[in-house]
């Protein structure tokens, strides 16, 4: 229902404002929804709103966790179940 | 850069345009001395050749040694110079690349303008000079043209039409409804940038980036392609609608169905992201400077060779093939490895938020 | 993208698939909502539900805040862009849904109105600023997620006193729609794929209540490998018996949601006692108006606009789409009278809507396969 994605911020503006990147598209948002975004920062941009701030460590450990996940389910040599 | 505003004719024009400060007023569409004037001093001395110096409301030109091949098009577009070209360029491109869809050399451009009163002098000499120097570049003259000028608020700066005509050597038959089962798919390279470069100047939107229009005469990459594989069944430059609707055109009118690659889709990262954070399939975005080819798989190394070693070609790529569908579907094969149907799009895109 | 692209990996999602598929109790039946339009449409471009096994069945959720807006209150935008001399803004999924008689607002356009398409609040107060001698209003829709930027504009035109500012509310609340789908008759659902987005302003605490009348509830982001760990998720909890809220979007959702953003809601607006959705009917408590403290920058005061229901067109299957009781291609007008271009029933309406996604997406597969 969201169309919301993941930007870095590069730059903090007057205003509570901030200049994000993403993947070189640069947009100046409102940072005001949140507290303490330093440069270097991943948020979640949604119609010109930072909503969230980005845990790269949270980000790491859901993949290994589904690389764990998948690497057992190879293991058990189930792979052919999934179509 | 093409400047001669020296060549002003003083005993019909005493007083010189005020190209930097002047703006055009009804005046200059009222068929008197300062229309002449503007003609002569903007257009005629821009795109100066043997057949606008004939002088005439027409152009004579020697035989051509073929069929004739014909198109025009009309350019409307906000704002008038966007990164990586302007509407007078654009419109000197687009029609190139018209013509050169069917395998033809285009030969001949003609230019009609409506322009809005109250447009600085200063933007309408810039594109006539860009249009000039993009006409030159290609190696295909304006001949003649035509000026209108309308009240403020009933044009968007200025609209220009252009016509072009070329000449198609015998033998070459190319065209949207002889792709056949089995042919392969390539693009002339990245998909998306001119309509992004539009996008990011949009206002209520803008957005940074570096992207350019990919607005280019393809012309002469056509040329090489056709010398070399006659056997090239259709040409189609993939502008409004994108790719998208190119390709559900193009299945439609041959009666086939066509499967993409995702993952040989050349898009530039910044495309991506601009796509990303509006919501939109960069498979629907506008190109000025691409086309897709279809050939006959066993020719398609040999043609992208060709697409790759000429002018705006470098990353040229094949990106799908034909096979039979009763359905006639555009389907795309995602990297992620499940499949969907790429569907003509209800009307422009729009950016989304959910 | 970084944070989007690693959770688009194929080959992880067949072992994830094969994991679930390892992990279903084969003659037990598992049917799943995904409550939100963003995961409807990850679903069927990504086609994960050919990935799952036959026991596991998605049903698509009303999460889609376009498809969900009432005709009457399209036809409340049109009228206050047409006949009230505003500069109407607005997002760009609300330009082409149609209201009574077809109308839209690109058609309200086309006929002289003043409709800018904006991708922020933020540009709609500048607008604002930049026509002080004319009206603006916003026509705010979306829930939880959406509902912080519109209650931040309503703030900054306060302070600024951008008196020539209002906002046409039309927030809706995740919860209230929930409850009305577990209210209602619809199919026996075990779980619910919660709304990642939403939540990151709410929190997880709201969904509790669905936890504690028996349905597992994982909250998931948007990308396929989301989906795929959260009905993983999902299915454990089926199997253990033991339903609870749990988090699959740990790197962008904080278990309280975002306090300040609510704050900002909390002080900009307030419920509505009944608010009418599209294909759930009218629903107490589920949807936010302009506060009393804002009442200067509320569009239904300022223009007294009046509210005209329009009932559902006729025999439109969305109410039992959302609700699980049919499928997209099982309503009479699918793909017939009812297609993107010319959509009667809100499934249809956007992108998200489970008709369009099915359309979009999913309808050659059948064909395909007949």
């Amino acid at each position: 229902m969201c169309l919301a994605i993941p930007a870095e911020v590069i730059e903090l503006l007057p205003d509570g404002m901030g200049k994000v990147s993403i993947d070189g598209i640069e947009k100046a948002v409102s940072l005001a929804l949140l507290s303490e975004i330093a440069v270097g920062d991943y948020v979640l941009i949604h119609v010109g709103f930072a909503l969230s701030r980005i845990s790269p460590e949270e980000a790491k450990d859901t993949l290994d966790a589904l690389r764990e996940m998948g690497e057992l389910a190879g293991e058990l040599n189930l792979a052919g179940l999934a179509g | 850069m093409n400047d001669q505003s020296g060549v002003r004719n003083t005993r019909l024009f005493p007083h010189a345009l005020d190209i930097a400060k002047g703006r055009v007023d009804m005046t200059h569409g009222g068929g008197g001395r300062a229309m002449a004037q503007l003609v002569s001093e903007v257009f005629g001395s821009a795109f100066d050749n043997e057949y606008l110096a004939q002088g005439n409301d027409m152009a004579v030109m020697p035989p051509a040694n073929g069929r004739l091949v014909m198109s025009t098009d009309g350019y409307v577009i906000s704002p008038l110079f966007f990164p990586g070209g302007d509407i007078g360029s654009l419109a000197v491109h687009g029609t190139i690349n018209d013509v050169a869809m069917s395998g033809a050399t285009p030969l001949y451009l003609s230019a009609s303008f409506i322009i809005e009163e109250g447009l600085p002098l200063a933007d309408l000499r810039q594109i006539v000079v860009s249009m000039a120097d993009a006409s030159r570049a290609a190696g295909v003259p304006i001949v003649t043209g035509d000026t209108k000028v309308v009240e403020r608020g009933k044009a968007d700066g200025v609209f220009i039409s252009t016509a072009g005509v070329g000449v198609l050597a015998d033998g070459v038959e190319i065209g949207g409804d002889r792709i056949r089962e089995g042919d392969a798919i390539l693009v002339s390279g990245s998909i998306g940038d001119h309509g992004i470069a539009i996008l990011s100047k949009r206002e209520n939107l803008d957005f940074e980036t570096t992207i350019e229009s990919d607005s280019a005469p393809l012309h002469r990459m056509i040329r090489a392609m056709v010398d070399a594989e006659p056997e090239i069944h259709c040409l189609r430059d993939p502008t409004r609608g994108g790719l998208a609707a190119t390709l559900n055109e193009l299945a439609n009118q041959s009666g086939v169905g066509l499967v993409l690659r995702e993952e040989a889709l050349p898009i530039k990262s910044a495309v991506r992201g601009a796509c990303e954070l509006l919501g939109i399939d960069p498979l629907g975005v506008a190109n000025e400077g691409k086309l897709l080819a279809f050939c006959p798989r066993e020719k398609a190394d040999a043609v992208l060779r060709i697409m790759r070693s000429a002018e705006f070609g470098a990353d040229a790529a094949i990106i799908g093939h034909v096979v039979a569908d009763p359905l006639r579907l555009v389907r795309l094969e995602t990297s992620f490895g499940s499949e969907r149907v790429v569907e003509w799009l209800n009307g422009e895109q729009l950016p989304r938020i959910c | 993208m970084k944070y989007a692209s690693e959770f688009r990996d194929g080959k992880l999602a067949r072992k994830i698939a094969a994991a679930i598929a390892a992990e279903c109790v084969v003659d037990r039946s598992y049917t799943f909502m995904e409550f939100c339009g963003g995961h409807t449409h990850t679903i069927a471009r990504y086609g994960l539900e050919a990935m799952l096994p036959e026991n596991i069945r998605l049903v698509h959720g009303p999460g889609c805040p376009v498809c969900v807006l009432p005709v009457g209150r399209i036809d409340s935008a049109i009228e206050l862009a047409r006949d009230h001399g505003v500069i109407l803004c607005t997002y760009g999924d609300m330009m082409r849904v149609p209201g009574s008689h077809r109308a839209s607002l690109m058609k309200a356009k086309a006929g002289g109105a003043d409709v800018r398409m904006v991708w922020s609040t933020l540009d709609a107060l500048k607008i604002a600023r930049e026509n002080p001698d004319r009206e603006v209003a916003f026509l705010a829709i979306g829930f939880e997620t959406t509902t912080p930027p519109t209650a931040m504009a309503l703030k900054i035109a306060k302070a600024e006193g951008l008196t020539n500012f209002s906002v046409f509310c039309n927030h809706v609340l995740t919860p209230a729609a929930m409850r009305a789908i577990l209210d209602g008759e619809s199919l026996p659902l075990q779980g619910i794929i919660g709304p990642g987005h939403v939540s990151a302003v709410i929190g997880i605490e709201p969904y509790q209540e669905f936890a504690d009348r028996g349905q597992a509830i994982v909250v998931a982001g948007f990308e396929p490998l989301d989906l795929l760990q959260a009905i993983l998720m999902l299915t454990r909890q089926v199997n253990e018996g033991r339903p609870r809220v749990e988090n699959a979007y740990v790197r962008a959702l904080p278990a309280v949601g975002n306090p300040k953003a609510r704050e900002v809601i909390a002080e900009t607006m307030q419920l509505r006692g009944a608010f009418e959705w599209r294909g759930l009917g009218r629903l107490p408590d589920s949807a936010l108006c302009v506060a009393d403290a804002y009442a200067a920058f509320d569009a239904e005061l300022k223009f007294g606009l009046p509210y005209r229901a329009v009932p559902d067109p006729k025999s439109c299957a969305c109410a039992e789409v959302v609700r699980g009781l049919k499928r997209p291609e099982e309503c009479a007008l699918f793909g017939r009278v009812c297609t993107p271009d010319d959509p009667i029933g809100s499934c249809m309406v956007s992108s998200e809507g489970g008709c369009a996604a099915h359309w979009l997406y999913g309808r050659h597969r059948s064909k395909t396969a007949a």
